[in-house]
């Protein structure tokens, strides 16, 4: 086990930057978990931890030990790779003990350190089996236990769960987040499902476009956003966000481009003047007597919880509401918001204000 | 005429029409035809020609295993007949470590690959006559490229004697059949090696493996199914090869680099004696067999390649 650090890392593709300089730091046997979209530079992050990529500027530590020249065998980390990369012509115990037999370990040895990490995963009973023979999940199991046998410093995880339906999904992301608590191995795991990195990460690193716009435990980047894009990006249904200014004359109210008025907790005065964007989770927000008029658009119920997306004053927001509720579609209902979990955000650089 | 009779009739054709079989068999006619005429029928003349006397200008009579008694007793055909097996082991061989090197080079990534790709692709592409006349040129008695160039550089003070002598002249064309079948190991081979995923090279390279050991345990079992495939077809070709013997050495000297097909074609046509010349090919035909049963048991999938999709 060993901690990691990326300082100021930078990687180029020809004349295209994709990693603009990343400074991040993980703690002997954490789990993080790199977040972001598409193209935002996380996988190839983790392929420069793991030695598959090269380092244009910065360094990488591991244990302290800078790796920017190792070759990926000398880093001692495993990786469990989106399609599992199993080796289809060695049987699961074969796939697993790989690296052992490369090592020229003995026999018992092998199956000394199989067979626990094989009974840990529930595959005892494949071993004898070829990669093609097993299903999805299955597969991605031997994938981890290929990792788990090399004992590494670091496992890394890249988009392990996305080739999965969701049901096996939700189950997989309970069975890495015991495994790690069990094996307590310092963990980098890559994705681009928030709801994956709200579940089991302990430390989330949000990045965008090749920089990190936030590092923190995952209620902390719900509940304190740093910006407009981790806000919109973290959470599920996503934070509503309307434009607009605050009242001149009182900062507690918020007036939104169509004339509506919100309630804000305690705005700066800085944020006088500004144009700016109200940051409102959905289930912050009741229904009400005497409430903002919000007419009813689509309602979803979903048994545990009522999805309403309502028009207020031209902008769309959607509610989650814990009650059951009957209104249908045209309906006006109040909507009462809880002032002090409203955000602001500075419009024109996206930086949260409140 | 009254109305039943089409009326039987046509029950009759439906029956035949809904019968699967006999769709069946109808469909399969055209293919059929094709393959009897120009397969089965000179496969079968060939087989019969080789048990009769026949010469060119004259139906021979059926003489029984007498031309394959005659056979038995020739030592220039049994030579031929260790010349192919020689010829065809060596050049496979050698095509095959050729073949898997360059397939190896060019999926690397390379400065102007699909120029290499191409450029790699001429020998086969060259009709075999015109590579077998500048093989010709090459290994001329006098004026040798190959021997002006080392005479030059001093290594050799007169030139070789690539056709004249019989261990240079088999060497000689070995070469040349070499030089003309390493296209098609090479591309074929490149093409096997472009569907093994990279993450299994990176999944093995973080396993700890070296160069070679990703070679020997990830790349090669990966390629048996298609070096199979490929080596299956490269010997079948080597050993009835024709052309570059003919142009090149015409079987000599003294017999010396005569293969079956060669001295089959020398016995058949220009000898006239259609019959021996038959029996000669006919002679060919268990080894082909034999390796083409060989890549059917080796081409079966592997226990590995069973089962659902990846």
């Amino acid at each position: 086990m060993a901690s990691v650090e990326f300082a100021n890392v930078r990687k180029s593709f020809g004349t295209h930057p994709v990693i603009k300089g990343v400074d991040i730091e993980i703690a002997d046997g954490e789990f993080v978990i790199l977040v972001g979209p598409s193209g935002c530079g996380k996988s190839t992050l983790l392929r420069m931890l793991a030695g598959l990529e090269n380092i244009s500027a910065g360094e990488i530590r591991i244990g302290g030990q800078v790796v920017n020249g190792l070759a990926p065998k000398e880093r001692d980390i495993a990786m469990v790779f989106q399609n599992y990369a199993l080796y289809p012509h060695m049987t699961v115990a074969d796939n697993m003990a790989f690296s052992l037999t490369l090592k020229g370990a003995a026999k018992s040895e092998i199956e000394k350190r199989v067979k626990p990490a094989a009974e840990i995963l529930g595959l005892s009973h494949l071993l004898d089996r070829f990669p093609r023979q097993l299903s999805g999940g299955q597969r991605q199991r031997v994938a981890m236990g290929r990792a788990i046998v090399r004992d590494p410093q670091v496992f890394l995880f890249d988009e392990p769960l996305s080739n999965l339906d969701a049901k096996l999904r939700v189950a997989m992301r309970a069975e890495i987040k015991e495994l790690h608590q069990r094996l307590k191995t310092t963990t980098v795991y890559v994705t681009h499902d928030q709801i994956e990195a709200m579940t089991m990460a302990d430390k989330i690193v949000v990045m965008h476009d090749g920089l990190v716009e936030q590092i923190g435990a995952p209620l902390e980047l719900y509940d304190q956003p740093a910006n407009l894009f981790v806000a919109s990006f973290i959470g599920s249904p996503a934070m509503n966000m309307i434009k607009g200014r605050l009242d001149p004359n009182d900062t507690q109210k918020f007036v939104t481009e169509k004339g509506i008025v919100l309630p804000v907790a305690k705005a700066p005065d800085s944020a006088k003047g500004l144009t700016l964007i109200y940051g409102l989770r959905p289930e912050h927000m009741t229904i009400a007597q005497g409430g903002i008029p919000a007419e009813v658009v689509v309602i979803e119920p979903t048994g545990s919880e009522t999805q309403m997306i309502m028009r207020v004053g031209g902008d769309d927001i959607t509610g989650v509401f814990h009650q059951r509720i009957s209104a249908r579609p045209g309906e006006i209902v109040g909507l009462s918001i809880h002032a002090e979990a409203t955000y602001l955000f500075d419009a024109e650089t996206g930086k949260r204000l409140v | 005429m009254t109305m039943t009779a089409p009326a039987k009739q046509s029950s009759a054709f439906g029956a035949i029409a809904r019968s699967n079989t006999a769709v069946g068999l109808f469909f399969m006619l055209p293919a059929a035809v094709f393959l009897l005429c120009f397969l089965t029928y000179p496969l079968g003349l060939g087989v019969w020609l080789g048990f009769t006397d026949a010469t060119i200008g004259r139906d021979g009579f059926f003489i029984g295993l007498e031309n394959y008694e005659a056979l038995a007793r020739d030592s220039v055909f049994w030579m031929a007949v260790s010349n192919t097996i020689f010829y065809t082991l060596i050049a496979s061989i050698l095509k095959f470590i050729l073949g898997l090197w360059l397939a190896l080079i060019l999926n690397e990534h390379l400065p102007f690959k699909s120029f290499f790709r191409a450029i790699i692709l001429l020998p086969w592409v060259v009709p075999t006559v015109l590579s077998a006349l500048a093989f010709w040129w090459i290994y001329d008695a006098q004026f040798s490229i190959i021997s002006w160039s080392l005479m030059k550089l001093g290594w050799i003070s007169g030139p070789i004697n690539f056709l004249g002598d019989p261990n240079n002249a088999r060497a000689s064309v070995i070469a040349a059949n070499v030089w003309r079948g390493i296209p098609f190991v090479a591309i074929s081979l490149l093409a096997g090696l472009q569907t093994i995923p990279q993450s299994l090279h990176e999944a093995a390279s973080l396993d700890g493996a070296t160069g070679w050991q990703r070679f020997r345990f990830i790349t090669l079992p990966m390629l048996t199914p298609i070096i199979a495939v490929v080596m299956t077809f490269s010997v079948l070709f080597t050993f009835t090869d024709f052309q570059l013997i003919y142009v090149l050495t015409k079987g000599g000297p003294v017999n010396a680099t005569h293969l079956m097909a060669t001295l089959s074609f020398q016995r058949g046509i220009p000898g006239g004696q259609l019959g021996e010349g038959a029996a000669i090919a006919v002679a060919m035909i268990p080894f082909l067999l034999a390796s083409i049963l060989f890549s059917f048991f080796g081409l079966q999938r592997r226990k590995w390649q069973q089962g659902g999709q990846d």
